[in-house]
C-alpha cells in the first residue's frame, strides 16, 4: 500500500539505490526500472513531476545528477510524496554532509538504513530527522 | 592485496565495477567477485562476512542473481554483534522476499530478537518482520508484536504499529486483537507513534467493518482534537517542513477522517469545523501547504454532503487549476474527476480552462484533461467541444492522436444530434487521423451511412472530395471506396443534392480512377480487398467502364496474396461470363441493422470485416456475424427485401454448404440464396464442364463418409462414381433403406415397393417448354419417408443441355437427391430425364409436403432458368 518502491537513478540510467516494497522478480525489476527511467529522463523542467505508468504513479524529482523516483498507488497524495522525497534528501544531507551521488554509492548500506527508518512496508514511519538519524549515529559510534 | 579476494573492501569493488568500459567487462568482474564471495561463505569466513554481504547487496542492485547469499544472511542475523545483525537484516530484506522458503528458518531468530532487551535490536526485528513477513510468520509472531505495541519506548511502538499493519493485511482474522491497542495509540504525543497509529487505524478500518464502526463511534472526536492541536501547534523545529508543523501527520489524519466520515452523517458533522479551518488557514504558497489542501479537498469530496464545504473545495480546485506550477494543475485535474460525479455544474464552469489544458505541452496534464473533457460532454456542448478537439487533433503530436481519436469518436457517436453532423465530424476525423482510428469506429460509420438513405449522395460526394485531399489515411480510403462502390451512380449523377451543397461533376472514369489509385497505393490486404469488390460493383453500375475495370481486376489474378488472387479470379469470371446475375449480385445493400450491430459489437465480434464483406464464396468459418445479412442479400437473386439478418454465422455456414437443405419457407429470399450460392459455387468448381449432375448440395466438401456406415460408403462410391452423392442428414434409423437406395441409385428403375400404399403421381411443374412429373412410393415400415421419382420431359422442339434440377424444402422436411440419369433432354418428349428424390417428413400427418424447385438448362446456347413451387403433393405424404 502507499509506496511501492523507491529508486535513485543517475542521469545515465544506472540505479544507485533500489528498495522495493512489493515482490517483483529480477527480470521484472530491470524491465520496470528501464521503462520508468526512460520516461522520466525524457521529460524537461517545465513538465510536472508525476508520471503515470501502468497501474501506479511515479513521483520524481531531480537533485543534481541523481533522480529520486518513488512509485505509489493511485490513491496516494502526490504532493505529500514530493515532500517526502525532499525530506529524504535533507536527512541524508545532514548525515553525510553535502551528500552527493558518490556518498550514496560508497555507503549504500547506510543509505538503506536511513530509508528503512523512514519507510516501512510502504508507509511513512518517521519524519523527524533527529529521530531517524539517532540509531544510525549510535551504530557508528559503537563500531 | 589481490583485488578479487574476499577481503576486498566494498569501495574497491565499486571502483572496479565503475571502471569497466563495457557490459561484458562488468559481468566478468561481478562473476569473479561472486566466486570469491561464494568461496568465503563455504569456508565459513567470519571476518569479512559483513563486507561480503554489502558487496552482495550492491551486486543484487545491479541486477545479478545472488541466491547463494541468503544463508549467509541468516547466519549473520543469528550472530550476537549489532553490526552483523544489522547488515544481516538488511540483506534479509533486500535479497529475500516473502515467497522464499528460507524465510521460515528466520522465524525463530526474529522471535528471539523481538524479545531482546536492547530496543534497537527489537526494532530491527520488527522492521524486518514488517517488510517481508508471510502469513505463517505473521500468525506465529502476532502476540509478540501486540505486546510490543505497549512497550515503553516510542520507537518500538511506532515500528510495532507498522508491523501490525502488515500482519492484519496478511491475516485479517487477527484484526480484532489490534483494535484496542490501536485506539490507545491515537492518544499519543509522539508524532512518530501518532503517525503510525493513524495509519494502523486506517488500515484496520479498511480490513474489518467492526473496527470501522468502533473507531467511528469512539475516536472521531479524539481525532478531531488531535488535528486541531497539530494545526494550531506552535513552531516545532523537529517536524517543521517549510513553516508547517508536520504536514505528513496532517495528511494522514485527514485521510483517516475521510475514511471515517464516508457514509456517516454525524461523523461528518463533527469534522466540518476543522476541515473548514484547515481549508482556509493553510498557506498555499509552499508545496507542503498545497499538499495539505489537496488532501483536505479529497476528504471534503468523500464525506457526506455539506454545501458550504463543497463550494470551498471547488474554489480551492479552481485556484489550483490556474496556478502555473504543473504539479498543482495535475492534482487539480485529478481531483476534478471525482468532483464531476458529485457536482458537474461547478466543473462545467471551468470548461474553457480544461480545453486549454488539453493542449498543454505536458503529456500527463493533457491526458488528464482529455479524460475530464470526455466526462463533461453532454448534448448542449457537444458541438463546440468536438470542434475544439478536432481542431487540436490536426496539430497535436502523433502519440497523442491515438488517445484523442479514441475519445472523440465515442463522443460523436453518442451525442450526435443529427446524422449529417455525425458524418461530417467523422469524415474530418478520418481525414486528419484516420490511421489511428480503430476498426469498430469506421464499421459503425458505415452502418450509420447505410441507415441514412437521404444522405447517401451527400456522403459519397464528401468522401470523394476528402479522398482527393487526404488519400493516405487508410480508413478514410476504405470507407470512401466502399461508398463509391455502393453509391457510385449517385456520385456521377449528383443525385440527392442537399440544399447549400456545391455541385461537383464526377465522371464515371474519375470515380474508377479513385478506386484504382487506392488499390495501387495502399498495400494492405483489407483495403485492396475492399477495392476489388468496389470495382465489381462499379462494373455493374458503370457499364461504360466495364472493360477498364475488367482489366484492373485481371491484373490481380496473378497476385501472390491468396485472398486477392481468389477475389480477382472470381470477380473476373462474374464480369466476363455471368452478366445475367452480375447486376443482381451487386445490388444496393439494405440498411444494416444498427441495433443488432451495436449489440453484437458489444459482444466482441471478431474483426476482419473486409474479408467477409467480400465475395460470399470465400466463406471462412468465422464469418463476422454482422455481415451475414449483407452476405445473404448479396446473394439475393430475387428482389425480395430480406433485411433482417436471417441466421447467425454458424447456421448460415450450414445453409451455404447445403448440409441440410431444409430452409425456412417463410424466407423465400434465403431459400433462393442458397440455390444461387451453390449455383455459382458449382460453376467455379466445375471450371467450364457441365455442372455436376447431382443435386443442390456442395459436391465435394462433405464426403459420404459422414455417415458412420462403412458399408454404405463403399456402396455409395461404387454406385455413384461420377457424381458424389449429396449428403443430407439421412435418417439414421433406416440403414436398410440406405443400402437399398444405394443399390437403387445405379439403375434408373424406380424402386417401387410392392407393399406400400400406392400414391397418385402428380404433375409437379409445367410450363410451355417443360413438364415435371413426380411418382411416389413409400416403404410401409417408414411412413415418414417418401420416395419420389421425378421425370422431366421436354416439350419444345429444341434440345436442352446442361440440365440441372434443384429443390428446396422447409425445415420440417429432409430432402435427399440422387444423381439424375442424364443431363441432356432431347426434344419434343422423345426422351426424359429421371431423378430420384427422398423426402422425410418429420411432421408426417400434420403437414404435407411443399417444395420449391429450380431447373436450369441451355437451349440454343442460351441459359434458361425456370422456377416454381409445388403445392399439390398428396396429403398423406
Amino acid at each position: 500500500m502507499g509506496i511501492r518502491f523507491v529508486l535513485m537513478v543517475n542521469k545515465q540510467g544506472q540505479t544507485r539505490l533500489a528498495q522495493y516494497y512489493e515482490y517483483l522478480t529480477l527480470e521484472e525489476r530491470r524491465a520496470l526500472e528501464g521503462e520508468i527511467v526512460r520516461k522520466c529522463l525524457a521529460r524537461n523542467e517545465q513538465q510536472c513531476s508525476f508520471v503515470e505508468h501502468r497501474n501506479y504513479k511515479i513521483v520524481y524529482r531531480r537533485y543534481a545528477s541523481l533522480f529520486f523516483l518513488v512509485g505509489v498507488d493511485n490513491e496516494e497524495n502526490e504532493l505529500a510524496i514530493l515532500e517526502f522525497i525532499h525530506l529524504l534528501v535533507e536527512t541524508m544531507d545532514r548525515h553525510f554532509g553535502n551528500v552527493c551521488e558518490l556518498d550514496i554509492m560508497f555507503h549504500l548500506e547506510k543509505a538503506h538504513f536511513m530509508l528503512e527508518e523512514m519507510v516501512m512496508n510502504g508507509c511513512i514511519v518517521e519524519t523527524s530527522k533527529s529521530n531517524i538519524l539517532s540509531p544510525i549515529q549510535l551504530m557508528e559510534k559503537a563500531s | 592485496m589481490n583485488p578479487f579476494s574476499s577481503g576486498t573492501r566494498l569501495r574497491d569493488m565499486i571502483r572496479a565495477i565503475r571502471s569497466c568500459k563495457t557490459a561484458a567487462e562488468e559481468r566478468a568482474v561481478v562473476r569473479k567477485e561472486c566466486a570469491a564471495i561464494r568461496a568465503a561463505i563455504s569456508e565459513n569466513d567470519q571476518d569479512y562476512s559483513h563486507r561480503n554481504l554489502a558487496k552482495l547487496m550492491f551486486i543484487h542492485m545491479l541486477g545479478y542473481p545472488t541466491h547463494f547469499g541468503q544463508m549467509e544472511c541468516l547466519k549473520l542475523i543469528a550472530s550476537p554483534g549489532f553490526p552483523e545483525k544489522r547488515i544481516g537484516y538488511l540483506g534479509l530484506m533486500l535479497l529475500l522476499d516473502e515467497r522464499q522458503e528460507v524465510l521460515m528458518l528466520v522465524t525463530n531468530s526474529i522471535k528471539q530478537d523481538l524479545n531482546h532487551t536492547n530496543q534497537y535490536i527489537a526494532g530491527l526485528a520488527l522492521c524486518a518482520l514488517g517488510n517481508i513477513c508471510s502469513a505463517e510468520m505473521a500468525r506465529d509472531l502476532a502476540p509478540e508484536v501486540e505486546r510490543l505495541l505497549q512497550f515503553r519506548d516510542p520507537n518500538i511502538r511506532k515500528k510495532a504499529a507498522l508491523c501490525s499493519i502488515r500482519i492484519i493485511k496478511k491475516v485479517p482474522d487477527l484484526a480484532e486483537n489490534f483494535v484496542n491497542p490501536a485506539a490507545a495509540l491515537l492518544k499519543e504525543k509522539h508524532h512518530g507513534v501518532l503517525l503510525t497509529g493513524v495509519q494502523l487505524c486506517t488500515d484496520l478500518c479498511k480490513v474489518s467493518k467492526e473496527a470501522l464502526e468502533y473507531f467511528r463511534k469512539k475516536c472521531t472526536d479524539g481525532l478531531v482534537k488531535v488535528l486541531k492541536d497539530v494545526v494550531n501547534s506552535p513552531y516545532a523545529p523537529e517536524y517543521d517542513v517549510s513553516g508547517i508543523a508536520d504536514p505528513f501527520l496532517h495528511i494522514r489524519l485527514l485521510r483517516l477522517l475521510c475514511v471515517l466520515g464516508q457514509g456517516a452523517a454525524d461523523a461528518s458533522d463533527t469534522m466540518n469545523d476543522i476541515l473548514a479551518q484547515v481549508a482556509t488557514k493553510t498557506e498555499s504558497n509552499k508545496n507542503a501547504g498545497n499538499a495539505i489542501l489537496y488532501e483536505c479537498v479529497a476528504t471534503i469530496m468523500s464525506i457526506e454532503d455539506n454545501g458550504g464545504l463543497r463550494v470551498l473545495a471547488v474554489n480551492i480546485l479552481g485556484k489550483f487549476l490556474s496556478s502555473r506550477d504543473n504539479n498543482i494543475r495535475y492534482v487539480a485535474l485529478n481531483m476534478l474527476m471525482k468532483a464531476i460525479a458529485l457536482d458537474s455544474q461547478a466543473v462545467q464552469r471551468h470548461r474553457t480552462t480544461l480545453l486549454e489544458c488539453v493542449k498543454d505541452s505536458d503529456a500527463s496534464i493533457r491526458k488528464r484533461a482529455l479524460d475530464l473533457v470526455y466526462l463533461l460532454v453532454n448534448e448542449s456542448n457537444v458541438k463546440s467541444l468536438t470542434k475544439e478537439l478536432i481542431d487540436y487533433l490536426e496539430v497535436c503530436e502523433s502519440e497523442f492522436k491515438g488517445d484523442l481519436t479514441a475519445k472523440i469518436c465515442p463522443i460523436v457517436e453518442k451525442f450526435s444530434p443529427e446524422k449529417i453532423w455525425y458524418i461530417d465530424q467523422m469524415l474530418k476525423v478520418l481525414s486528419v487521423a484516420g490511421n489511428y482510428v480503430k476498426d469498430e469506429v469506421w464499421h459503425a460509420l458505415i452502418v450509420v451511412i447505410t441507415n441514412a438513405s437521404n444522405l447517401h449522395g451527400y456522403t459519397v460526394r464528401s468522401l470523394y472530395r476528402a479522398v482527393q485531399t487526404a488519400g493516405e489515411q487508410e480508413t478514410l480510403v476504405r470507407v470512401a471506396v466502399w461508398c463509391i462502390g455502393e453509391y457510385g451512380e449517385m456520385l456521377v449523377n449528383n443525385a440527392g443534392m442537399l440544399d447549400g451543397e456545391d455541385p461537383i461533376t464526377v465522371t464515371e472514369s474519375e470515380a474508377v480512377d479513385v478506386v484504382e489509385i487506392a488499390i495501387s497505393r495502399h498495400l494492405d490486404l483489407p483495403t485492396r480487398a475492399m477495392c476489388l469488390i468496389a470495382l465489381l460493383k462499379l462494373s455493374s453500375r458503370f457499364s461504360s467502364c466495364s472493360q477498364r475495370i475488367s482489366n484492373i481486376v485481371l491484373h490481380y489474378k496473378g497476385s501472390l496474396v491468396l485472398e486477392l488472387q481468389q477475389r480477382a479470379i472470381e470477380f473476373n469470371s462474374i464480369i466476363e461470363k455471368h452478366h445475367n446475375i452480375r447486376s443482381v449480385l451487386v445490388e444496393r445493400m439494405p440498411a444494416l441493422d444498427e441495433a443488432t450491430y451495436s449489440s453484437r459489437r458489444a459482444g466482441s465480434v471478431p474483426a476482419a470485416v473486409s474479408t467477409s464483406q467480400g465475395a460470399p464464396l470465400n466463406l471462412p468459418n468465422g464469418v463476422a456475424k454482422h455481415t451475414s445479412s449483407p452476405l445473404v442479400d448479396l446473394l439475393d437473386l430475387t428482389s425480395d427485401d430480406v433485411t433482417a439478418p436471417s441466421s447467425s454465422g454458424g447456421d448460415f455456414l450450414q445453409d451455404l454448404l447445403g448440409v441440410d437443405p431444409s430452409l425456412d419457407l417463410s424466407q423465400p429470399g434465403t431459400n433462393q440464396t442458397q440455390k444461387s450460392s451453390n449455383d455459382v459455387l458449382l460453376d467455379l468448381l466445375s471450371i467450364g464442364t457441365p455442372p455436376a449432375q447431382s443435386s443442390s448440395s456442395m459436391p465435394d466438401l462433405l464426403s459420404p463418409s459422414q455417415d458412420n456406415k462403412n458399408s454404405l460408403d463403399v456402396l455409395d462410391t461404387l454406385t455413384s462414381p461420377s457424381a458424389p452423392s449429396a449428403q443430407a442428414s439421412s435418417p439414421v434409423g433406416s440403414s436398410m433403406m440406405d443400402l437399398l437406395d444405394g443399390f437403387g441409385a445405379s439403375s434408373s428403375v424406380p424402386v417401387v415397393e410392392n407393399n406400400g400404399p400406392t400414391l397418385p403421381s402428380i404433375v409437379a411443374f409445367e410450363s410451355s417448354s417443360l413438364r415435371v412429373t413426380f411418382n411416389f412410393s413409400k416403404q410401409p415400415e417408414n411412413p415418414q419417408t417418401a420416395l419420389i421419382e421425378a421425370q422431366f420431359i421436354n416439350r419444345s422442339p429444341d434440345i436442352y443441355s446442361n440440365f440441372t434440377f434443384q429443390a428446396a424444402v422447409p425445415k420440417f422436411l429432409q430432402l435427399h437427391l440422387d444423381p439424375a440419369s442424364s443431363d441432356t433432354l432431347s426434344a419434343s418428349g422423345n426422351g426424359s430425364i429421371t431423378q430420384k428424390l427422398r423426402v422425410t417428413n418429420s411432421l408426417h400427418g400434420k403437414k404435407s409436403l411443399v417444395m420449391r424447385i429450380r431447373i436450369s438448362y441451355k437451349m440454343n446456347d442460351k441459359d434458361i432458368l425456370e422456377e416454381g413451387q409445388i403445392n399439390n403433393f398428396p396429403r398423406d405424404l
